[in-house]
């Protein structure tokens, strides 16, 4: 590393390597997500200024009969969108991972399918997946009738009692191919002389697994965690493309991202309001930024214990 | 198991991608057989050709998405090089300021991000998806690039002082030899980039700027219950994407690797 700290000037070529990118992430990025926050804060008139006005969107978010049911409806919902995925997608996307491992050949065609629907766009997926649960289609009807589970056949999408469930686990189906490959460069990544060593001391494959496997990959269950929660709780795409801004039926797929779009735009006879939208993003930061610290502060200590 | 789950992964691409070749009557009659002579029809694609933007789409989506990476690595290597290779006052601050980025997603700050586009005059224009995503992009690029050229030995850039280069000479010399983890980032980053709704939605919604996945978002929303227009949209749309994929899966799926490492 070249020391430069000497120079009484700032040298001009600093200036040209870092000063594109520091503008550009400034201006688009790190500018917008401050003065959103800022934002929150003030309320907007009907001549189009804004004035300042404390906590009030924030009041008016948790208590308002209009917009709090809106508002822990859609983190309740969030939460368990988001417990579906840390339940299923990488509990299983840790499963693929450990037979890939044990698996020689094939090995890559398997990680080439199995990773395919998350190249593809959230727009796509939820189509393709409106159709095929579609009952006017009936191809999911049909396959569970081939195998005896007909009656069971509901067109979940539309009951609000299972549109979202529904809606996790096609997103579920879609990403599993993330934890699948984080686990398995970190399977990969055990040192073979360990695993024989236990095998020597006469460790069953479930002990390997729970005793050494587990307590290594460790990091990666905390990496995979985190990316989970900031995606699930930032998520919009699936939920507008399968069930449009209103996330319905009665709200019961409402998130957070389409909370922050409908509040932000508007819809039909609602009108859109900057200010609250801003309120809402917050909110979203805040609960992003709670998650990214709990990452740091628990995963990142213990990580350390099991260094080797 | 593997098999079985791969079944599950395939199985719904394929099913559109069969019957998307078929006549409407046979979408419905016969959803899990092959496309065959008496079943086969094209009106579907025909209908999506005519009717849709969808070519228009597509060369946007390509402008957006190459534009935005090749202004996010040529920003992120230069300030990846700059924060790798000198010791500065302030070096410390700007690695940290510009990885803020990695974890907050800059959706939230959407609202702002309207209103200063508003002012720029750059709603509805592919400049400012692409300022966007450039300043999305750039966090984590800048992370991973400055820990790859951290690896690279003083020596080699001192020759080059030593032979008289100008830093900018050694930028462009030390650029090459990180081209693996250059590549890993482009396909990390575009991905994201070509298949996002919400800016496209928000920032450029008009259909003169609007990109592929917002196109065909609002083409299946019309054509909702022509069945044949719909599932040829999805494949056309599918296509390119998967093509990509199945040339580059191997980089691809490195890549997410080396985007994770960073958190």
């Amino acid at each position: 590393m070249l020391d430069l700290r000497g120079r009484r000037t700032f040298p001009a070529f600093l200036v040209v390597f870092l000063g594109p990118a520091v503008v550009c992430y400034t201006l688009f990025m790190m500018y917008p997500l401050v003065e959103s926050l800022i934002l929150s804060f003030f309320s907007v008139q009907p001549d189009n200024s804004y004035i300042f006005s404390g906590f009030a969107n924030f009041v008016k978010l948790f208590t308002d009969s209009d917009t709090a049911p809106r508002f822990w409806g859609a983190l309740k919902n969030n939460v368990i969108f988001f417990l579906i995925h840390m339940l299923i997608q990488n509990p299983i996307g840790l499963l693929l991972a450990s037979l890939l491992v044990t698996r020689g050949k094939g090995r890559r065609f398997y990680r080439t399918v199995l990773f395919m629907p998350t190249v593809l766009s959230v727009v796509i997926i939820g189509f393709i997946w409106q159709l095929i649960l579609n009952p006017l289609w009936g191809v999911a009807e049909s396959m569970m009738s081939a195998v005896g589970l007909g009656k069971f056949f509901q067109p979940w999408l539309g009951l609000p009692e299972y549109a979202l469930p529904t809606t996790a686990l096609i997103s579920v189906w879609q990403f599993i191919g993330i934890p699948m490959i984080l686990f398995y460069t970190a399977l990969i990544g055990i040192p073979d002389e360990l695993l024989e060593a236990a095998v020597v001391d006469g460790c069953t494959e479930s002990q390997a697994f729970w005793r050494i496997k587990l307590p290594l990959i460790l990091p990666t269950i905390g990496i995979v965690s985190v990316l989970t929660f900031v995606g699930n709780f930032n998520a919009f795409d699936l939920i507008y493309t399968m069930k449009g801004a209103f996330a319905g039926p009665a709200y019961s797929t409402d998130i957070m991202g389409t909370l922050f779009y409908r509040t932000f735009f508007g819809q039909q006879l609602q009108l859109g309001n900057p200010s609250m939208g801003a309120t809402v993003a917050t909110m979203m930061f805040l609960i992003i930024l709670v998650g990214v610290l709990l990452y740091m502060f628990l995963f990142q200590r213990r990580v350390k214990t099991y260094q080797l | 198991m593997l098999i079985f789950f791969s079944l599950i992964a395939l199985f719904p691409i394929v099913l559109i991608i069969m019957n998307s070749f078929k006549l409407k009557k046979y979408i419905f009659a016969a959803p899990f057989a092959l496309p065959n002579t008496t079943t086969f029809s094209l009106i579907g694609y025909e209908t999506v050709l005519q009717r849709s933007n969808l070519i228009v789409n597509f060369g946007n989506s390509i402008v957006v998405t190459v534009a935005s990476l090749f202004f996010i690595l040529f920003f992120g290597s230069m300030a990846a090089f700059a924060l790798s290779g000198y010791k500065f006052r302030g070096n410390a601050f700007f690695g940290f300021y510009l990885s803020i980025g990695i974890m907050i997603p800059i959706r939230l700050g959407t609202v702002s991000l309207l209103k200063l586009m508003a002012s720029l005059g750059l709603v509805n224009s592919l400049i400012g998806l692409i300022l966007i995503y450039i300043a999305q992009g750039l966090p984590l690029t800048i992370f991973i690039l400055t820990s790859f050229m951290s690896q690279i030995p003083d020596e080699l850039k001192d020759a080059g002082r030593i032979d008289g280069a100008s830093e900018y000479r050694i930028y462009s010399l030390v650029l090459p030899l990180v081209k693996p983890a250059i590549g890993a980032i482009g396909i990390f980053t575009m991905i994201p980039i070509w298949n996002d709704l919400w800016f496209p939605l928000i920032v450029a919604p008009s259909a003169k700027t609007a990109t592929i996945t917002l196109g065909v978002q609002q083409f299946l929303g019309q054509y909702v219950s022509d069945w044949n227009a719909v599932l040829s949209a999805l494949v056309l749309a599918m296509v390119p994407i998967l093509l990509l994929y199945l040339v580059f899966s191997k980089q691809m799926i490195r890549s997410v690797t080396a985007g994770a490492i960073k958190a």
